[in-house]
């Protein structure tokens, strides 16, 4: 037992060493101007995604459930934080009070509360969506949170929110049904979006929040709650008989996951100047799923490694940028039929046990 | 007026959903898998008809059969590569390699059409039907639908429950281990079973490009997944849930489009699906199984 948990705090460091490393490498080659504009422009993208992908593996590697609407939860929580931060800016010109002007006119501080309330927002939804949703399992669960997803689609598209003197608004039919006063500002116009965000988004405030994804995520694996999901993962009757809460701890998961995809959303919001509800659809679950499932289920440095390099890709190689997708299918489907090849499981088995001999075992839990 | 207008074309397009989710609950009765590129393959076809039609001149009913074709050949070759060999993997696995196909087949689509949207002209030869003065005008194309839509259902039916292969499928789905040991072929039956599946599909495509003329490579994907939502609405595994199923979320779909909002008309499908999943998981018209400890 020492020296299993020996092995994790190893393999943890080894995860946030290799983020840490990665941060000042980049820092560094900015610093020397070796990295071209259109990879810079990339930078906060990638420590979204990495974010999105620690999330989903959250969902699908530990909990073991699918889940296809994870973009949903990053498009709750990009316009949250997106009209927060825009409501700050208004309220630190409105505010007569000096330590809230300046507090808001700061912009990290408006970032945090944004993404930390997009974080909330995006959580509470993940509670909402949640209740129905882990009533089910397997196939069924997957196309529910399919459904959730294409309705918070749908939802977020006809959404018009205005502030004035006297409040927010919210109307689900027009901006002009807002009943704005002289001087109110619509904040989201419907299908397009929140139009006139101030960029506040950073390289640096990306890597925090994956510093924080990372601590959550990994302290929560190595729980006692974490086991207690894994344990529901691999045999839910067996864990339900002795006593452990399954609808606890798949909420707990379920939960975990959508908040910090809504932190990656507000993050991933105010990296640009509009953002509109069409941008967070089922193909950005799967591109998620894709990074989870090719860094390996249950692996969270995998995940990061996966989604880096993923998005990095396609912008090195421009040419090949056409066939991307096409490969990005190919490339899943392979995995999945490699992963499940019974001779090929026969062979890792073998090494593993070859392997087991001269190193202290850790037990996997079940690979998908 | 407008409300019988209203519910004719629900039936219309439901019987087009009907069509789709017969692939569904078919392959999920028999192979226990969810085959999400089912969608996509009602894509393929619109596009094999559509470019026999325009490219080759052929005639429509002629596409239609080449559309057919086609797909079977395509769901067979799906099967055989990328779901056998995953017959005893988790469930997981097979359905993101479901989603990898669905995902292939919209990528491969967009390099060999492009994302323009082509105008899918419609293969039924009729005009519109004029009732009451002209105050009710049904298209040819919805009447057809309705049509081939029953007799797909009547046809499925006698298959299933009267010839042997159907004979085959019931015990497959009932239980492949001991189908086997009765000698039943059971690669073979999920194979035939993909293959009526996917000539469905086929079939479906031309009929929802009629009614709905825009042609592109998502064309399939969204009402693949409401065809999912009917299938498993009428009870998944049952042909009669899924003509049921098929029609019912036709109607609820274009009454909300007409009652309650444009906008929010997938919303409001999606909604059913997951109050139909909590309130009764089996469906209308499904079986209850029970999980043995």
């Amino acid at each position: 037992m020492k020296r299993l948990r020996l092995r994790t705090n190893v393999d943890n460091w080894l995860t946030y060493g290799l983020v840490i490393v990665a941060y000042i490498a980049v820092r560094l080659l900015l610093a020397g101007g070796n990295i071209s504009y259109a990879l810079q422009g990339q930078l906060v993208p990638i420590t979204v995604y990495i974010v999105m992908a620690v999330s989903l593996n959250l969902t699908v590697g530990v909990l073991g459930e699918l889940s296809l609407g994870h973009a949903g939860f990053m498009s709750v929580g990009a316009f949250s934080g997106a009209i927060t931060a825009t409501l700050l800016e208004l309220l630190a010109d409105t505010t007569s009070t000096t330590w809230i002007r300046l507090g808001l006119s700061t912009p990290w501080i408006r970032l945090s509360l944004a993404m930390l309330i997009g974080g909330i927002i995006a959580g509470i939804f993940g509670f909402l969506v949640g209740v129905p949703v882990l009533r089910l399992q397997g196939d069924y669960l997957a196309i529910v949170t399919l459904a959730f997803g294409e309705i918070i689609k749908n939802v977020m598209s006809i959404l018009y929110v205005g502030y004035d003197a006297n409040g927010i608004r919210v109307s689900m039919d027009s901006a002009n049904a807002l009943k704005l006063d002289e001087g109110g500002t619509i904040i989201m116009n419907g299908p397009m979006g929140v139009i006139g965000i101030t960029k506040l988004s950073s390289f640096t405030a990306g890597f925090i929040l994956i510093l924080i994804t990372l601590i959550i995520v990994l302290n929560l694996i190595n729980s006692r709650a974490g086991r207690a999901i894994k344990a529901v993962r691999d045999d839910k009757i067996a864990t339900e008989s002795v006593g452990i809460s399954v609808w606890r701890y798949r909420m707990m998961a379920f939960v975990t996951s959508a908040t910090l995809a809504g932190a990656a959303g507000a993050l991933y919001a105010l990296n640009y100047s509009s953002v509109v509800a069409r941008k967070f659809d089922f193909n950005t679950s799967i591109l998620v799923l894709v990074f989870v499932v090719l860094g390996g289920m249950g692996n969270i440095r995998g995940s990061i490694i996966a989604a880096t390099v993923l998005t990095v890709l396609p912008e090195v190689l421009r040419a090949f940028n056409e066939y991307r997708m096409l490969t990005y299918a190919v490339i899943l489907i392979a995995v999945m039929l490699v992963r499940n090849n019974a001779t090929l499981q026969h062979v890792y088995k073998q090494i593993g046990a070859r392997l087991s001999k001269s190193l202290p075992t850790r037990k996997k839990g079940s690979e998908v | 007026m407008d409300f019988l207008s209203y519910l004719i074309s629900g039936i219309s397009l439901g019987s087009i959903y009907a069509i789709i989710a017969l692939g569904y609950t078919m392959v999920y009765g028999i192979a226990r898998m969810l085959n999400f590129a089912h969608g996509d393959v009602i894509m393929v076809g619109a596009y094999m008809s559509f470019m026999a039609t325009t490219r080759f001149g052929w005639h429509p009913l002629l596409s239609v059969l080449f559309a057919m074709v086609v797909c079977t050949v395509l769901g067979i070759v799906i099967e055989q590569l990328a779901y056998k060999p995953l017959r005893a993997a988790p469930s997981l696995a097979v359905l993101i390699t479901a989603i990898g196909v669905s995902y292939f087949l919209q990528n491969a689509a967009l390099l060999l059409w492009s994302a323009n949207p082509k105008s899918f002209s419609s293969v039924v030869p009729f005009d519109s039907l004029r009732l009451f003065n002209g105050r009710l005008i049904i298209s040819g194309t919805t009447i057809v639908s309705i049509f081939v839509c029953v007799i797909i259902i009547l046809a499925l039916n006698t298959i299933v429950n009267k010839t042997k292969i159907g004979k085959a499928m019931r015990a497959v789905s009932e239980d492949k281990d001991a189908a086997q040991l009765m000698g039943v072929s059971v690669n073979r039956t999920i194979s035939i079973t993909f293959a009526i599946g996917s000539a469905l599909a086929a079939v479906a495509g031309v009929l929802l490009c009629s009614a709905y003329p825009i042609l592109m490579p998502t064309t399939g994907a969204m009402p693949g997944i409401k065809a999912f939502t009917a299938a498993v609405f009428g009870g998944i595994g049952s042909i009669p849930g899924a003509f049921l199923g098929g029609i019912l979320l036709g109607i609820i779909e274009i009454f909300g489009k007409a009652y309650i909002s444009t906008q929010l008309s997938d919303a409001i499908v999606f909604a059913v699906l997951i109050i139909i999943l909590i309130v009764k998981p089996t469906g209308l018209l499904g079986k209850k199984v029970l999980v043995k400890v």
